[in-house]
């Protein structure tokens, strides 16, 4: 049966030809081929998200006087609600948590080096765009933490010159968070952000499919030198079916969190009650806002916490364009990347585990 | 004599004199000219007759514009110490303590003129206070008794609103007790001075000292301030139904209030006491230390068993409350999402409290009303904590069975790919 479609696709449309790149593609085989999997389990953590987001869509009510009640709705009434509330949450973060480790793998591996630039800056601004999504996403349910964490997330965002106050209005919908700011972020949520994420996705794609895997360097030397020594899979199916395991377990991973630990639904936003004590971030933003927390409030003769949101703008564009800063010669590494790379992780690691634990 | 007694003057005020008088003579030397010379030599003095000008800035008549001259006259443009303190200047002195009321009330039972600084202030001030037993034993010649600067201090007199005020709600019932928790200066007087030592292990004080909560009464609200005195017995309920009106109104209505009436019973003080008003648990229901019930009824009479009945009904929607809880709890720390029995265990309280209210109509078919509506709401949240329990556990069956399932296409998966690999 199957047979009969192939051959049917291919007298229609040369379905043969078309598939040949999959056919064809490799993945270098070596002891590090396993992080290979980490932009895998991003995709499809990206796919669970887009499918449990739709199907939350068709409960929830983005509004200050629905919202709430529409999720608890979700949560307590609708079959399997709580199910797919408590995996589109988890799947968030567990996505946030891999896109990051991807990132860091790609750095250790020295996989953005020359030609894989733009499949850096195409990965990065996907890591923000995803960052962007649990920052919309996580008012939407206009609970009191969510609508305290965006009030002081969207302040930051005023505190940068010229134009931080009207970004912060623009994301707001106004000087304060009002019922506008949830609409607001619904649609950056659903139709702003999935938009941008899909094309800077399928560029990132392309770009790993034309471009193909990267060995790191000294492997890299090691094959060129000795071309016997080369190890590689098909893609399909060799290395698919890995992935394809790699994605079974992230789903158990998923459910059994899902199921033992539902997403909590907390209490519901009132502007009216002061901030809980310690209100903090979601656990991804955590080491910039403990950062800002440790400036002081004056650096000579600059704002502490302007100059904390300058630098962290900086760094971001800095990380950015990190490729650039690379040798052009693939046998000659740059160290100081390395090790500004491991900086970042014990940085970034550092610093969550004291603002989680500090007061 | 009597007022060299008083406790809010010093023993030592004659060697103050001995003191002052060459303070002031070399104060006023050493000054020169001055507009208050009042305050240029006694800003110097020590105590009792030295006011320094930053407790006399802190005083409310300060800041409205009035002077030393506004209550003691004199002459303070004089450097002069015998012609700015001189009888024909007007200069009155240290005020006699019985004239005290009078001279405060010279003003304030003026309303034309307390209009100008605050319209919105009592002027009866006077007119209650003699009214209270403090004015009644003062103007009967009895000078212990506590006058206007006494509860509300002098040069420093600060507005009732003010925290450092000694008759800011928070802080008056010290005030009181100075006085009145001093066994020694209140030998003399038929009442008892542990009323503040009960009072502060009240649950009013709880409330207003602890908790910050500025409606819960302290001493004058009870007693009244400027008119202070003792409820009466009969009128205690008056008193307490200023706060506790529901609970008064069912008291008016029942066949207690008519008993405790014909035996001269103190209204709401037989069953909680007064000073020392403790949270009223069900306890009092009960037969043990803190019963209250059979301090009168007889044991095995017809109102010891309804009030074994109403004991038992209070306790069983109270079970059943902390067992509804106790799932909900459970089911919340599971993941479980209960908010909605949790709000409705806030009506099963709230008819808990209402039947603890509904107690003082003494009527058992009201109260079993309300344990019936709490019961019923009870018994919900229990249904549904049971019910998130009963889910949580298929979710957990679920989850096993998906991660069996999981496991199994893993296992397929490895084999097929060992086997197109091999």
């Amino acid at each position: 049966m199957f047979a009969t479609i192939r051959h049917w696709l291919d007298e229609r449309f040369d379905w043969d030809d078309l598939t040949a790149p999959l056919r064809h593609k490799t993945v270098p085989s070596h002891r590090l081929s396993y992080w290979y999997f980490l932009g895998g389990i991003t995709l499809f953590l990206f796919g669970i998200q887009v499918a449990t987001g739709i199907l939350l869509l068709l409960y929830y009510r983005a509004g200050a006087n629905e919202a709430f009640e529409s999720v608890q709705y979700i949560m307590t009434r609708v079959r399997f609600g709580w199910l797919i509330r408590s995996i589109h949450s988890w799947s968030a973060n567990l996505m946030i948590f891999t896109a990051f480790a991807h990132m860091f793998s790609v750095l250790f591996l020295k996989a953005y080096r020359k030609p894989r630039e733009l499949t850096w800056v195409s990965g990065v601004v996907l890591l923000f765009l995803v960052m962007g999504f649990g920052f919309s996403g996580y008012l939407l349910p206009w609970n009191t933490l969510a609508f305290f964490a965006t009030k002081v997330g969207t302040e930051i965002t005023g505190q940068v010159p010229i134009t931080g106050k009207p970004m912060m209005i623009f994301l707001r919908g106004g000087e304060e968070v009002t019922g506008a700011t949830l609409t607001r972020f619904f649609g950056f949520h659903v139709a702003v952000l999935p938009g941008l994420a899909t094309v800077v996705l399928l560029m990132h794609l392309l770009l790993v499919q034309r471009l193909g895997i990267s060995v790191p360097p000294k492997l890299e030397v090691q094959w060129t030198r000795n071309p016997s020594d080369k190890r590689e899979m098909t893609f399909f199916p060799n290395f698919l079916l890995r992935e394809l395991m790699a994605w079974y377990v992230a789903l158990g991973v998923l459910g059994a969190l899902a199921a033992v630990f539902p997403w909590n639904l907390g209490v519901k936003a009132d502007p009216f009650v002061p901030a809980p004590a310690g209100i903090k971030p979601e656990w991804y933003f955590l080491f910039m806002f403990q950062t800002l927390k440790l400036i002081p409030s004056k650096v000579w003769f600059i704002d502490g916490e302007v100059l904390g949101v300058l630098a962290f703008g900086l760094v971001g564009l800095l990380w950015v364009l990190l490729p650039f800063f690379e040798s052009d010669q693939p046998s000659r590494t740059k160290r100081w990347i390395t090790g500004l790379a491991v900086f970042a992780l014990a940085y970034i690691a550092g610093m969550s585990v004291y603002g989680h634990l500090a007061k | 004599m009597a007022i060299w007694r008083n406790k809010l003057r010093s023993s030592s005020t004659p060697r103050c004199f001995v003191l002052a008088s060459f303070v002031v003579l070399a104060a006023c030397l050493a000054h020169g000219q001055s507009t208050n010379s009042c305050m240029d030599c006694h800003s110097a003095l020590p105590e009792p007759l030295g006011v320094s000008q930053e407790k006399f800035s802190q005083d409310i008549h300060a800041q409205q514009g009035l002077t030393c001259t506004s209550c003691h006259g004199g002459d303070p443009t004089s450097d002069d110490p015998d012609k700015a303190m001189s009888r024909k200047a007007g200069w009155k002195g240290k005020i006699d303590r019985k004239q005290i009321p009078q001279l405060c009330g010279h003003c304030h039972s003026d309303p034309s003129y307390i209009r100008q600084f605050n319209p919105s202030l009592r002027t009866d001030q006077l007119g209650q206070y003699w009214t209270s037993v403090h004015g009644k034993r003062l103007a009967a010649g009895d000078t212990k008794v506590a006058v206007c600067t006494d509860c509300h201090s002098v040069h420093d007199l600060r507005a009732p609103s003010d925290p450092r005020s000694t008759v800011n709600p928070v802080i008056v019932a010290k005030t009181c007790a100075r006085c009145h928790s001093d066994a020694g200066y209140m030998k003399g007087y038929p009442i008892p001075t542990d009323q503040f030592a009960k009072y502060s292990t009240s649950v009013h004080h709880e409330a207003l000292a602890v908790r910050g909560d500025l409606s819960a009464p302290t001493c004058s609200t009870c007693h009244g301030n400027h008119g202070a005195a003792p409820p009466g017995v009969d009128k205690v309920q008056n008193v307490c139904s200023n706060c506790h009106t529901f609970q008064a109104q069912m008291y008016e209505k029942s066949s207690h209030k008519n008993a405790f009436q014909a035996a001269a019973l103190p209204g709401c003080v037989v069953c909680h006491s007064n000073h020392g008003i403790t949270h009223a648990t069900d306890a009092k229901l009960g037969t043990g230390p803190d019963a209250v019930c059979m301090q009168c009824h007889t044991p095995g009479d017809t109102c010891d068993q309804a009030r074994a009945g109403l004991l038992g009904s209070l306790s069983r929607l109270d079970e059943a409350i902390k067992n509804a809880d106790r799932v909900l709890s459970l089911a919340e720390s599971s993941g479980m999402e209960v908010s909605e029995a949790r709000l409705g265990q806030d009506q099963a309280r709230d008819s808990l409290t209402k039947a603890r209210v509904t107690i003082h109509s003494f009527r058992t078919d009201l109260i079993d009303q309300d344990i019936r509506a709490g019961l019923q709401i009870a018994a919900k949240n229990l249904q549904a904590g049971k019910e998130a329990m009963v889910e949580r556990n298929h979710r957990r069956v679920g989850l096993g069975m998906s991660l069996i399932a999981i496991g199994i296409v893993l296992v397929g998966l490895r084999l097929y790919v060992k086997k197109i690999e091999s």
